[in-house]
């Protein structure tokens, strides 16, 4: 760990300014993985200027519908506001799965977004990695890479986005408000992310010194509807091996609107928008309260989507078309050497995801 | 068969008497000793795992503000000896050849812990590399069989005629297990503060065992061990990995000495503790049974495939639970080593019996599947009259009674054996046993002495550790036992080398080296001063001898039970509950006692379904080598652990009638889980750690 300045920001255009104007500056936020950083040598700032202070800790209804959260509101702090349990399910529920209540007492909501991925050669300064070191090669593609992408990787970076919450922002349509040296704008959640490409150094479009104040979320209506389910191995304290944020809208016996994020699969969160289009239309069966209360597979756990088990012809023709929306999204996915599990995983609790909202929406009706 | 000590205090579930210090912060850890104006250390680690160095260049690092010096081959004070054997461990800077990635190889004295870090970033390093080899496979052409395998065993057993017995055998189980390469992670990281003065060493450090310490340092700095005092009041956990001093232990004696007599502290990092204290060795086992069809064993082939470090020997006794646990009257053992550039393999709790028994116990359920009996019963049918190694009686074997009593309580009676068909809220759901085992460890040499004090207390020193045992309060009891008064009246100094020699805490075998010493020397008390001492009246003494010790093989026993739930969509595998019953002799301290169990099966919990290091054959290093990607079981994996244990005691084993019980818990504990697992989905699996990607099909 190398010596630096540190600063504590007085106000946003001077804490952009004082960032933007050094090469060598960072935000510093709760800290939660920059501190890491620091004493691994991951990250090797001169100067930090410390924005967690900043009149960003608010989370505020927007007129016309949605809210405001401010870039410094704590994880733990948004997860329990009444506003986001009652109409973002998905975002509570996303960023309770995260992390530890330690970290999630401290983690801001900015420094959720701009954590890094937490592939272990990334983190190891003895190690090459394209993303940490341009150039020098990416350990993980033909390494230990069980927890990498298998979609939208490059031959230069295998590497996922670590973050639950961002996942639930993604389905929400979040924006993202920057201040930068030149003013601020707005930059959709959907498009904040970057694919690794040839420049895996490069998390997100952000320029140097663009600083996030707040993230507006949309009034959706059928954000009441949404869930998110973390697949891991320990119960809690572990990044997602598969995630899946999920938001339904049902009219007359079939689903009218999808949105659906992938979380553990990318560089990015992944927007799963081939399958919201194979979602669309969807007959939701009869009586889905009883048909889709069963597990997805048969016992043993099945890959391939195997035949359910106890349900009626209705019930499955569903389950059938939420697996083909699966599918259509996850076509194109590319295993490396350890994480081909990831793909039948991800389709399994997509389909399971999709059916406890379609269930839900058939008991409130 | 020694006289035992009557049981007033033992047996009593007293608060540990070192809680609230530990508590409210005032139980000084190793690297909190208050010592004047101290140094601080960081290591330099090899980034290679094998070659040479060519060239150190420490000058920037020197140039730092507030760096003392930085120590290299090139300019370490010399160690004294050969550096052969298990030296080569501790043969710190004292070459320019690299045998592990990860070793260290330099290190920097600093006024302060953030400086010696910066430093140890400054100095730069040319290598020559060269090959290196860390890939463990069964088909390597280089296996060899050691000498001898830890804790004194034979490396190979031949009884009867196993090829035949298998051959014949109506009913034959033959598969291979593994285990992967494991890491101790105590909550306290080694950590160990070094002041060399005209007087010696004096070391304040995080072991499981000072006299250790000090019996293995003070040959190498050419100390008389006289002149070396090891400190070890009060350690956060070792799990094995402090039973014997590593190589930050001779980087802070090295650099002692060179400081004109200011203290060094060196606290190891948790990632550097996955290259420098030791591991368990990842296994590969292949277990053969042939059964009669009422599952009579007939054979028994466990044969162990483990690695070493070049530079080092340790050799894990994987097998050696086959040879005693069931009546199969033909057993083969043998254990093979493959010799790699990796950091040196140590103790992990219950070496050998924690990943042998995760084999054999899998195993024995294997074969009650294939013999449709229930696994609780085939265990009870293969139980030995005597110990199938040795020949001679148990001094206690209820190993049956722990299987029914388990079964009872965990409410087996009623489990239907078909795997796969419990499906419920979208968790499959499974219930699996196993037997545990763990040898009585009777460690010799200790000595202790008591002490009648002017406030009519007696105190009682011994050179014991508390590694967060309960050693402070459970020796403590045995003490007033042993002077028939009550525990008010006792004041236990342990955790120092100007106590009497005392074993390491290890082997499960802590609290009966240094109780019956205790005892010895409670005896010489009474003998010498009677009921009514003076103040300042002293004796030593020595542990008993335990003829009985010769006659009879003395082991702990167990049965595990668990229950667990996989998600049918995605692998994901919980454990609701787990039980043991334990048979360990007499418990001295119900509440640490249960601590230890608990905490155990916790760790067999962990090892079936989360720990894996993963080294990559490239770099030679632990990928995964830090909390966040090393998996433990977290709190919320952790539901209902329940562990008891059977009324008795042992006075064949020592005077207190005790067998040891730190390490059972974890034998057996992961082949439960793992065949309730194969009970819930109808997958079985045999490498561990049971992950979800190896359910899916």
């Amino acid at each position: 760990m190398r010596p630096l300045e540190y600063r504590r920001a007085e106000d946003p255009r001077r804490a952009v300014t004082a960032v933007a104007g050094r090469p060598g500056a960072m935000f510093l936020g709760a800290g939660t993985n920059l501190v890491d950083h620091l004493k691994l040598g991951v990250a090797r700032p001169d100067l930090l200027v410390d924005v967690s202070h900043l009149p960003y800790d608010k989370i505020e209804p927007r007129p016309g519908g949605g809210l405001r959260i401010g870039a410094a509101v704590r994880n733990s702090d948004l997860a329990a506001h009444p506003l986001v349990r009652q109409h973002y399910p998905v975002l509570a529920q996303a960023l309770l799965s995260g992390a530890s209540p330690q970290l999630r007492n401290l983690a801001t909501t900015a420094g959720n977004l701009l954590q890094r991925t937490r592939c272990p050669y990334f983190q190891d300064v003895t190690t090459p990695c394209n993303k940490r070191e341009p150039g020098t090669g990416c350990s993980a593609l033909e390494g230990y890479n069980r927890e990498h992408a298998v979609l939208g990787a490059s031959e230069h970076c295998v590497a996922v986005h670590p973050s639950d919450m961002a996942v639930a922002l993604t389905v929400l349509d979040a924006e993202v408000r920057v201040l930068g040296s030149g003013g601020e704008r707005t930059i959709p959640i959907t498009e904040l992310y970057r694919l690794p490409g040839d420049r895996p150094d490069r998390d997100t479009v952000l320029k140097h010194g663009d600083l996030i104040t707040a993230v507006d979320l949309p009034g959706l209506p059928m954000a009441a509807h949404s869930a998110y389910r973390k697949v891991r191995e320990r119960a809690s304290y572990a990044f997602a091996l598969v995630s899946v944020a999920a938001a339904v809208q049902v009219r007359d016996g079939a689903i009218t609107d999808a949105r659906v994020a992938f979380g553990g699969l990318a560089h990015k969160p992944w927007r799963a928008y081939r399958a919201e289009e194979a979602l669309r239309g969807v007959r939701v069966s009869a009586a889905p309260g009883d048909t889709l209360a069963e597990a997805t597979t048969a016992a043993p756990i099945a890959a391939g989507g195997a035949a359910s088990t106890g349900e009626n012809a209705g019930g499955t023709s569903t389950v059938e078309d939420l697996r083909a929306a699966a599918d259509a999204e996850l076509a194109d996915a590319r295993p490396l050497a350890h994480n081909a599990f990831k793909i039948p995983m991800a389709r399994n609790t997509f389909v399971a995801v999709l059916r406890g909202l379609l269930r839900e929406e058939g008991a409130t009706r | 068969m020694t006289e035992t000590i009557r049981a007033r205090a033992m047996g009593r579930p007293l608060e540990r008497l070192d809680g609230r210090d530990k508590v409210v912060g005032q139980a000084p850890y190793a690297y909190e000793q208050q010592v004047t104006d101290p140094l601080y250390l960081h290591p330099v680690q090899a980034v290679i795992a094998r070659g040479r160095i060519n060239a150190i260049d420490t000058a920037d690092a020197e140039s730092l503000p507030g760096v003392v010096t930085v120590l290299t081959h090139l300019n370490a004070p010399r160690l004294t000896g050969d550096g052969d054997g298990d030296d080569r461990e501790l043969w710190v800077l004292q070459s320019d050849e690299v045998h592990f990635r990860g070793q260290f190889i330099g290190v920097v004295v600093a006024e302060t812990s953030e400086i010696a870090r910066h430093a140890a970033d400054l100095v730069r390093v040319e290598y020559e590399r060269w090959p290196h080899d860390v890939e463990l496979s069964a088909d390597r052409d280089d296996l060899y069989a050691p000498d001898k395998v830890n804790a004194g065993h034979d490396t190979d057993t031949d009884v009867g005629d196993v090829a035949a017995a298998l051959a014949d055998a109506p009913v034959v189980v033959d598969h291979t297990y593994r285990t992967p390469m494991e890491y101790n992670n105590p909550m306290e990281p080694h950590a160990t503060v070094a002041v060399w003065d005209a007087g010696g060493l004096t070391m304040y450090d995080s072991t499981q065992g000072v006299h250790v310490v000090r019996q293995r340092l003070a040959p190498l700095f050419g100390l008389d061990p006289g002149h070396v005092r090891v400190v070890a009041p009060h350690v956060g956990g070792g799990f094995g990995s402090k039973g014997a001093p590593h190589a930050h232990n001779v980087l802070a004696g090295l650099a002692a000495q060179v400081t004109g007599g200011r203290p060094v502290k060196l606290a190891v990092t948790r990632q550097q503790m996955f290259s420098v204290v030791g591991h368990r060795t990842p296994t590969i086992q292949r277990i053969g049974l042939g059964a009669e069809t009422d599952g009579r064993l007939t054979a028994l082939v466990h044969e162990v495939v483990e690695h070493t470090s070049r530079i080092v020997e340790y050799a894990e006794q994987t097998a050696v639970v086959s040879r005693m646990m069931y009546a199969a009257p033909n057993r083969r053992t043998r254990h093979r080593l493959a010799a790699l550039d990796v950091p040196v393999p140590f103790w992990m709790r219950a070496p050998g019996e924690a990943p042998g028994a995760f084999a054999l116990e899998v195993a024995m359920d294997e074969l009650a599947v294939a013999c449709g009996l229930d696994p609780v019963e085939l265990r009870i049918r293969n139980e030995p009259d005597v110990d199938p190694e040795s020949g001679r009686p148990f001094s206690g074997r209820r190993m049956s009674e722990c299987l029914r009593e388990g079964a009872r309580r965990f409410g087996w009676e009623s489990r239907d054996p078909t795997p796969a068909a419990r499906l419920r809220d979208g968790w499959l759901e499974g219930t699996g046993v196993a037997a545990s085992v763990y040898p009585r460890i009777m460690q010799t040499g200790n000595r202790a002495w008591v002490r009648y004090g002017p406030d009519g207390r007696y105190e009682v020193g011994i050179g014991a550790v508390d590694i967060g045992t309960g050693t402070w309060t459970a020796l403590t009891q045995i003490a007033a036992d042993a002077l028939e008064v009550p525990v008010e009246e006792v004041r236990l100094r342990i955790g120092d080398t100007d106590l009497p020699e005392a074993a390491v805490a290890g082997g499960s075998g802590g609290l009966s080296a240094w109780g019956s010493a205790v005892v010895g020397a409670a005896r010489a008390f009474r003998e010498k001063f009677g009921r009514h001492p003076s103040a300042g009246d002293e004796a030593t003494g020595t542990a008993p001898e335990s003829p009985a010790a010769e006659d009879f093989s003395m082991y702990s026993f167990g049965a595990q039970f668990a229950h667990v739930r996989v998600h049918a969509d995605t692998g994901e595998i919980r454990v609701p509950r787990m039980l043991g019953v334990f048979t360990v002799g007499r418990v001295v301290n119900p509440r640490t006692a249960r601590s230890q169990f608990v905490g155990a099966m916790t760790m067999g919990l962990s090892m079936a379904l989360h720990e894996e290091a993963v080294l990559d054959p490239r770099f030679g290093h632990v990928v995964n080598h830090d909390l966040a990607t090393y998996h433990i079981a977290t709190h919320a994996d952790v539901q209902d652990v329940d562990a008891i244990w059977l009324d008795e005691e042992d006075p064949r084993s020592n005077p207190m009638g005790i067998r040891g019980i730190g390490e059972i818990g974890i034998v057996g504990a992961a082949a439960a889980v793992a065949n309730a697992v194969h009970h819930a989905t109808g997958v079985r699996v045999r490498d561990l750690p049971i992950t979800p990607d190896k359910l899916f099909h």
